[in-house]
């Protein structure tokens, strides 16, 4: 995803940048604004460029070449990996375990990022806008502290509050013996991590909201429109940037969460066996990293389609 | 002490210049001159010649899983040795490097260590079955090859040649075996009084196990019988559930003489129909506890709280997990409580040989790393580990079967491990020790899975011959 920004918005990017001289832009920019020269230009590129190369771009290649060898954790296929070509690939996309995985990371992504994280966030961050400064203080500390809470920590409490036998929540509604990770197990994950990351959403939402001019909130109020109506009409097309970018990187996020792990295992059988878990189990578990790395690769270009969907709309949205 | 520390640098610039020279000399040694041992080295005594670092890796900690064995070794056997190499004029400083985990992830740990050219130089809790795939991965040597002297070794000749091939592959020893085991059904006795069944039991078929699970299940609150199921138990599954069901049929997983791995036959279908039978409309078992992330813990936890009527599992349970002095599941009463019988085959006589009963061993050791630094104070400490005097001290409090015939002599007064050793040690099989067997035994755990989460058992079966023939190809399966 990182890749993408920079390279996606680079041929606007010095016309954004250069405000004050946008009237001379009508003509070609010079492209040395700096004035330091092809070389020297270079010299204080190269540091990053080789940092971007080492970590981001030789691991992707040479996942891209893991992907096509049989390569396993142990064995003969450990000592002396073979190319397979696109085996891995061709299985992936024949695979009914891969197919499944994908379509449960979807239900996790917008259970809890689109529809948990950021209507819970939004919805926290609103309803604080009117509350009580003593109120909004504890509010906001609960959640960011299950925010900043180190997540296996979080995983172990909520072990604890769903568990079957002296479970918590057993306890309270009285269910005793409901085994809700085994019964219920994509609900329990998601809510675990809607609990987990709605801080981000709250915050970024705060923060939009107190961005909103109150005299249009104010003329709203008076001409007698209603909270939705305030919201649809003031509110939204104030801070539609700020929910593209809460929407683009909640959901990236929530993509490559491993935490639900800590929670399941992946299971019952493969049932919370969202993306990164499956990689997990195939490469570490059952040894697979060839297969492995083809899913990783494959899952590299998921990524980039939804960050390439949102920064364009993103940028659509500016021009206009 | 100072003349230790001298004499200990002279020897130590000795060993490194001998390695040195083995290391020109062998290819296999020329891989990783210099690994991660370096760094603690350094940390540890920054302004001195430092003294020989051996890191020892066993999946025991304490307080938590074999926290006899973790205890044992810091607290007595590392002092021991450093002491005992002192007096010879080496300084060692032995880390010890605990973990808790599942085997599993132990396991991958340690090929993700050795892959990288790392590890501890002396690395314990390492499955004889793991030797196989270990080996082909050129992650361990053969003894001989890192320190030849190894094979001098006086204790080879108190380990059978059989233990001792549990450590081997193709003929060469890996490492040392730290001993053996054998499975039984548990069973406990107040449960069994209280449901009308003898306290001396012993099953002669399968169906004699479902009729006393029926008798428990009349009582409240107890879960008849655990027979591990299921992925989230791992290997347990295959070796304490499925294949002690197996050879109870008449089959082997995999036929030595063929080169062939058992596909959906009718022996296969049979030992899903009993787990039909258990976690089916009856609930003999208890189907969720199979799918728990920590469903083996727990169905611990609940058979030493007298929640669970039966239980299969190896020596390991009552030597370990239930023993008094445990932190897992320890039981004050176990000496009265619990009982054990054989598992029966199916019926009499239709187990492999025509036995009328069956189990399953395995057995783990130590290996020595190839990428070690100190390959001759690592082995050192691998032949003190497993000497008489330091076996007898680890295990007064709690024998087990260990690789030796000397020791086991003296050692095995317990009525449990007695058992094992006399009446299961000769009717037991082992895994095979092949590449493929750990990716077959995962497609053994989903198969009794499905049969758990209410798949019929030739579904289940048809399921698991597919997955086989994608990994050992069809050619290599009997129907």
């Amino acid at each position: 995803m990182p890749t993408t920004s920079p390279t996606d918005q680079l041929p606007q990017g010095p016309r954004d940048s250069a405000g004050p001289l946008r009237r001379q832009s009508k003509r070609r920019l010079d492209p040395d604004a700096a004035g330091l020269g092809r070389a020297r230009a270079s010299a204080f590129v190269a540091p990053a460029m080789v940092l971007i190369g080492v970590f981001l771009v030789f691991p992707a290649l040479w996942t891209l070449y893991l992907g096509v060898t049989n390569w396993r954790l142990t064995g003969l296929a450990a000592a002396e990996p073979e190319f397979v070509g696109l085996d891995n690939y061709i299985d992936a996309l024949t695979d009914d375990r891969f197919l499944g995985s994908l379509s449960r990371t979807f239900v996790f992504v917008i259970g809890s990022a689109l529809a948990g994280q950021m209507v819970l966030g939004f919805t926290i961050a609103w309803l604080m806008r009117s509350a009580g400064k003593t109120m909004r203080g504890v509010v906001e500390t609960l959640v960011l502290l299950a925010w900043i809470l180190p997540a296996s920590v979080i995983a172990w409490l909520w072990l604890v509050l769903l568990d079957r036998r002296d479970g918590t929540l057993n306890m309270i509604l009285g269910t005793e013996g409901t085994a809700w990770l085994l019964e219920y197990p994509m609900q329990s994950i998601i809510a675990f991590n809607i609990f987990n990351g709605t801080a981000f959403s709250m915050l970024l939402f705060s923060s939009a909201l107190a961005s909103v001019p109150p005299s249009q909130l104010e003329t709203a109020r008076m001409s007698g429109a209603r909270t939705l109506a305030i919201l649809r009409d003031v509110v939204f097309p104030n801070i539609r940037g700020h929910i593209l970018t809460v929407m683009l990187l909640v959901t990236l996020w929530t993509f490559n969460v491993f935490t639900p792990f800590l929670l399941t295992g992946g299971g019952p059988g493969q049932e919370t066996e969202i993306f990164p878990v499956l990689i997990y189990r195939l490469a570490l578990q059952t040894g697979e990293l060839g297969r492995g790395a083809a899913f990783s690769l494959i899952m590299i270009v998921i990524n980039l389609v939804i960050a390439l969907i949102y920064l364009r709309v993103l940028r659509e949205r500016r021009h206009t | 002490m100072k003349i230790y520390r001298k004499r200990g640098m002279l020897t130590a610039a000795v060993l490194a210049s001998a390695l040195v020279l083995a290391a020109c000399g062998d290819d296999a040694d020329a891989d990783d001159p210099d690994n991660g041992e370096a760094a603690p080295d350094e940390e540890e005594q920054p302004d001195d010649a430092a003294p020989v670092t051996i890191t020892l890796a066993e999946n025991a900690i304490r307080g938590g899983k074999n926290t006899e064995a973790a205890e044992w070794i810091e607290d007595s056997a590392i002092p021991e040795f450093e002491n005992m190499m002192a007096d010879e004029g080496v300084e060692v400083q032995v880390v010890f490097e605990g973990s808790g985990a599942d085997d599993e992830d132990y396991k991958t740990t340690i090929a993700l260590d050795l892959s990288t050219g790392g590890g501890p130089d002396v690395i314990g809790g390492f499955d004889g079955i793991w030797v196989g795939e270990f080996a082909q991965a050129d992650y361990i040597q053969p003894l001989e090859e890192i320190h030849p002297d190894s094979s001098a070794w006086d204790g080879w000749d108190q380990i059978p040649e059989a233990v001792q091939e549990n450590m081997s592959f193709e003929g060469q020893r890996y490492g040392i075996p730290g001993g053996t085991d054998g499975r039984v059904i548990y069973y406990n006795t107040e449960l069994f009084a209280e449901a009308g069944l003898p306290e001396d039991w012993q099953p002669t078929s399968w169906a004699e196990i479902l009729d006393a699970a029926r008798a428990l299940q009349q009582l409240d609150g107890v879960v008849p019988l655990q027979l591990n199921g299921g992925t989230a138990m791992g290997e347990a599954t295959t070796m304490q559930g499925f294949l002690p069901l197996l050879v109870g049929t008449g089959a082997h997983i995999y036929d030595e003489d063929a080169g062939t791995w058992q596909g959906a036959s009718p022996q296969m279908e049979q030992v899903l129909e009993f787990y039909a039978a258990v976690y089916g409309d009856e609930e003999l078992g208890d189907p969720l506890l199979q799918q728990e992330a920590a469903g083996r813990d727990n169905s611990f936890l609940m058979f030493s709280e007298g929640e669970i009527g039966m239980l299969i599992e190896g020596d390991y349970l009552w030597r370990s997990v239930i023993n008094p002095g445990s932190d897992l599941a320890p039981m004050e009463n176990r000496d009265d409580v619990i009982g054990w019988a054989m598992i029966p085959a199916m019926e009499p006589g239709a187990g492999v040989n025509g036995q009328d009963f069956v189990s399953m061993s395995g057995g783990g050791g130590r290996v020595l790393n190839p990428n070690s630094d100190n390959p001759e104070v690592a082995w050192r400490l691998m032949e003190f580990l497993e000497s008489p005097d330091a076996l007898f001290e680890r295990h007064a409090d709690d024998p087990r079967i260990t690789s030796r015939m000397d020791v086991n002599e003296q050692l095995i007064d317990d009525d449990m491990i007695s058992f094992i050793a006399e009446e299961v040690l000769p009717i037991t099989f082992y895994r095979p020790g092949l590449e493929e067997y750990p990716a077959v035994s995962i497609a053994l755990q989903e198969a009794t899975e499905a049969v758990v989460t209410g798949v019929s058992p030739e579904d289940a079966a048809a399921q698991y011959q597919s997955a086989l023939e994608g990994i050992v190809g069809a050619d290599n399966i009997t129907d």
